[in-house]
């Protein structure tokens, strides 16, 4: 009997209309853990780099975490993996709610879907029972009106189906598969999935999900559930309200916005308004939000309320997670209430909720600077928020101007021309990014943003304090019950910082920042393997699980037998592979650098020497590919492999030369640089 | 004196997770805690998000027919499907059987030696939908007559006793 997982993967080809259970090798489990892990092994294994994100040979992969479905609390995460239309490199994108466990519950880890379907279908799993049924009276549907279409038809209310809307039919590189509560939305899969004429997938299940040691895996599981509770009861002190809780950022229930209004852009990326946040404006956005959000929300088995139902005179009632309740809001430089209508909207129609109010942003700019004009954007509205509305409905439908932008800012600003590329200033490795434009370069998040495999820092930002604690006793104080940090080395970190020379850029220094970053990457990793919600586990500051109890509750779920040591090597094994599917497509040390003008003073020599440091910790080379050795002591011989077949290595040798010469030339202009106008 | 074990339900504080239905299946399976299956759970959240009905219901008695009726209730303006508050493992719903021999569950408050300071789905619910609390009942000491008794007694009111005597009589030679 297998453990936690259930063994079985399904296979479905939709060219064929083929539908196949295939039991999985026990051994990969032991490599890659689950999830994201095997997801990586199996793209790797598949897809070469010669297939493109549309062709029918690329794969779409859900998989549920494996320690989804188990009474470990939070663990509900569902992990899409496939090639993005927009980055053209892996993509992957984690939605909460309760896929993956009702998926475990049917009887499987993952779907593999692969081909495409001549006419839109959706998949209806039902324990050992699979169809691929007619969807053609979907066509065109909002995300939650399938759901409900779909839920009625087969009348099983208790389905929990994943769908694409209008925008992942209509191929929108940043379209997203929704799910009521959550969503999956970054990289454009929602794209892939209507690629394939894959309209939904729904799930029914009523098995077991087995675990090996079963006293000790409950009570690890009771003692992460009151570590919750004591976290609840005791925020974190001297952080701002919106970190000092575990959960995604508490969106729906807190009403204090100072630290996101102003810390991140408003606009294309553009302002901050350190000022915007008054007593005015808390007391009025207070009132929208108390009359929106009618019930707090969760995903399975997490007693952390990240999400709200909404109710919007105009809309009706829909689900909201966490934080695209301020992306719209923000980048139209509109209120709340306006970020409760359009959100809506745009889940009905399936976009990523962090993409889209800024690709529209983007818009907005190259209308007023003529580069668009009235001719792309016939009767385009004066008001800021009626603009919103017709960019959304031209895009969901690839409809005039409309078709351009729906491939996102990077290729869009490219086909405008005429100048369009400088108002691209927000993407890195053609993905758009949060839009925070900060003062000085920040060595940490440098690091993660440009290296980072998610290409988006929202998932690999995590449980260190983003300002230092400005007295030594609180400094103290807050390391005091700082059980999660995998060395004692790293509290001096919080110790030290804040103490006079201790200021970005050159703190902290990158022997330290690389430490730093591997760890909050390795959660990361290991989250995605698990499926457990990083609201618990990475992302917040003192988090229930850490690297300290996560290898006692594999254990004791799956039977394995892994211990901190292990599992640090596992996350690296996934990370590693996940690398390596990029530099197979193409990804090298040049595309990892986040915008110009991400900082206000930026230092390229730092910044060189962040990069160099970065890579020889991961044992990588210059180039950022993982060297032999390295791959051999992961167990990825096969990768470099490929590598030497495919010429990767010898390539290296002759860019190494190039970017020398290069960088000596550039060396004066990059002292002399500093801020930009 | 009798000691009467109630978990109190909110349906304005439930927020979905179904962490009561996990953790259920999980304690009633064996070995204890070696599975989880929400649909063993002995509690279910019957739930719909659009119309903010959310309403955990706590397995009951099995009965063998289904009602002869059913009713609708609209509370605070929303309208919550017929049986939504019904316990009854009952022959016109999937819920509270056992997904593999389809006999009825029940919950038993997870009864168990040494005893658990509250049952189980209680200590999970960190949103306090479910709240336990234990009250000692006094017993009735006046003996209250049966239903046979109460029976017996209107026919004698009707027939008479002595008829009611000679029909027992013919009944029992019978």
């Amino acid at each position: 009997m297998r453990f936690a997982e259930t063994g079985i993967n399904l296979e479905i080809d939709l060219s064929r209309g083929s539908i196949e259970k295939e039991g999985t090798d026990p051994g990969l489990t032991e490599l890659h853990l689950g999830g994201l892990g095997t997801n990586a092994r199996i793209l790797w294994d598949r897809v070469p780099p010669e297939t493109k994100p549309f062709d029918p040979e690329n794969l779409l992969i859900f998989s549920a975490g494996i320690l989804a479905g188990t009474p470990a609390p939070g663990a509900n995460r569902t992990i899409i993996s496939t090639f993005s239309p927009q980055t053209l490199l892996m993509a992957y994108s984690i939605m909460g709610g309760f896929w993956a466990p009702e998926l475990k519950f049917a009887g499987y880890d993952k779907v593999v879907i692969r081909g495409k379907s001549p006419e839109l279908v959706y998949l209806w799993i039902h324990n050992d029972k699979i169809e691929i049924r007619d969807a053609s009276h979907l066509k065109g549907k909002g995300s939650m009106e399938t759901a409900e279409l779909i839920r009625r038809e087969l009348q099983e209310p208790k389905a929990q189906v994943a769908t694409i809307g209008l925008a992942g039919e209509n191929r929108v590189y940043f379209a997203s598969i929704e799910q009521g509560r959550s969503s999956a939305s970054r990289g454009g899969i929602g794209a892939v999935m209507g690629d394939k004429g894959l309209k939904a997938i729904a799930v029914r299940g009523t098995k077991d999900v087995n675990i090996a040691q079963p006293a000790e895996f409950f009570e690890l599981c009771t003692e992460v559930l009151k570590y919750i509770q004591h976290r609840g009861e005791n925020p974190i002190k001297g952080v701002p309200p919106i970190l000092a809780g575990l959960g995604s950022p508490q969106e729906m229930s807190l009403h204090d916005e100072q630290w996101h209004t102003a810390s991140f852009a408003w606009g294309n990326a553009r302002e901050r308004r350190r000022d915007f946040w008054n007593e005015e404006v808390e007391a009025q956005w207070k009132e929208i939000q108390d009359k929106s959000v009618e019930r707090l929300i969760s995903c399975y088995n997490c007693p952390m309320k990240c999400g709200g139902i909404i109710t919007h005179p105009k809309l009706g009632r829909y689900m909201m997670k966490c934080y695209s309740k301020l992306t719209y809001t923000m980048a139209a430089m509109s209120d709340l209430d306006f970020g409760f209508r359009i959100a809506g909207l745009a889940q009905e129609y399936g976009v990523d909720g962090y993409t889209t109010p800024q690709v529209m942003a983007f818009a907005v700019e190259l209308y007023e600077a003529g580069i668009l004009t009235d001719k792309d954007m016939p009767e385009f509205p004066a008001d800021n928020e009626e603009r919103f509305f017709y960019l959304l409905e031209k895009i969901v439908r690839r409809e005039g101007i409309g078709d351009v932008l729906a491939d996102g800012v990077y290729w869009a600003a490219r086909k405008i021309g005429k100048g369009a590329e400088a108002y691209d200033h927000n993407t890195i490795k053609k993905h758009e990014q949060i839009p925070i434009k900060l003062g000085t370069l920040n060595p940490i998040y440098f690091l993660m943003w440009s290296t980072g495999e998610k290409i988006n820092i929202t998932q690999i930002e995590g449980q260190i304090p983003q300002a230092p604690f400005p007295t030594k006793e609180e400094r103290e104080e807050f390391v005091k019950d700082w059980i999660q940090v995998p060395k004692e080395e790293i509290k001096d970190f919080v110790l030290n910082w804040g103490e006079p020379g201790t200021a970005f850029p050159n703190f902290p220094t990158p022997e330290a920042t690389c430490e730093l970053v591997e760890w909050q990457e390795t959660m990361h990793y290991i989250d995605d393997a698990t499926g457990i919600c990083a609201g618990l586990s990475s992302f917040p500051i003192k988090p229930p699980y850490h690297i300290h109890n996560l290898p006692k509750l594999i254990s004791s779920a799956t039977g394995m037998d892994i211990d901190e040591a292990k599992l640090w090597q596992i996350a690296r094994r996934n990370r590693t592979l996940i690398r390596a599917i990029n530099v197979r497509r193409g990804m090298r040390r040049a595309d990892e650098k986040p915008p110009e003008d991400h900082w206000k003073r930026r230092f390229p020599e730092i910044e060189a020497k962040l990069l160099d440091e970065y890579y020889k910790f991961k044992g990588w080379n210059n180039e950022g590919i993982p060297t032999k050795e390295t791959l051999q002591e992961l167990g990825l011989d096969y990768v470099s492999q490929d590598f030497e077949q495919r010429g990767v290595y010898k390539e290296k040798k002759a860019r190494a030369a190039k970017s020398e010469a290069k960088a000596v030339k550039s060396q004066k202009p990059a002292t002399k640089k500093g801020p930009k106008k | 004196m009798k000691k009467v074990k109630v978990i109190k339900i909110d349906v304005d504080k439930c927020n979905g997770c179904r962490a009561c239905e996990a953790v259920c299946s999980a304690f009633h399976a064996a070995p204890k805690y070696s599975s989880t299956n929400p649909e063993r759970s002995r509690i279910r959240v019957l739930f719909d998000p659009l119309r903010d009905i959310y309403v955990p219901v706590l397995a009951g008695e099995y009965t063998e027919a289904e009602c002869n009726g059913r009713n609708l209730y609209t509370i605070d303006g929303k309208t919550y499907d017929e049986c939504s508050f019904c316990r009854a493992s009952c022959p016109s719903r999937d819920l509270f059987k056992d997904p593999d021999s389809d006999l009825p569950l029940k919950c038993d408050m997870c009864e168990e030696e040494p005893p658990l300071e509250e049952p189980l789905c209680v200590q999970w619910c960190l949103s306090d939908a479910l709240t336990y609390e234990e009250r000692e009942e006094e017993e009735e000491e006046e003996e209250k007559p049966g239903e046979m008794e109460i029976g017996l007694e209107s026919l004698v009111k009707k027939h008479g006793l002595k008829k009611v005597k000679d029909s027992l009589a013919r009944l029992a030679k019978e």
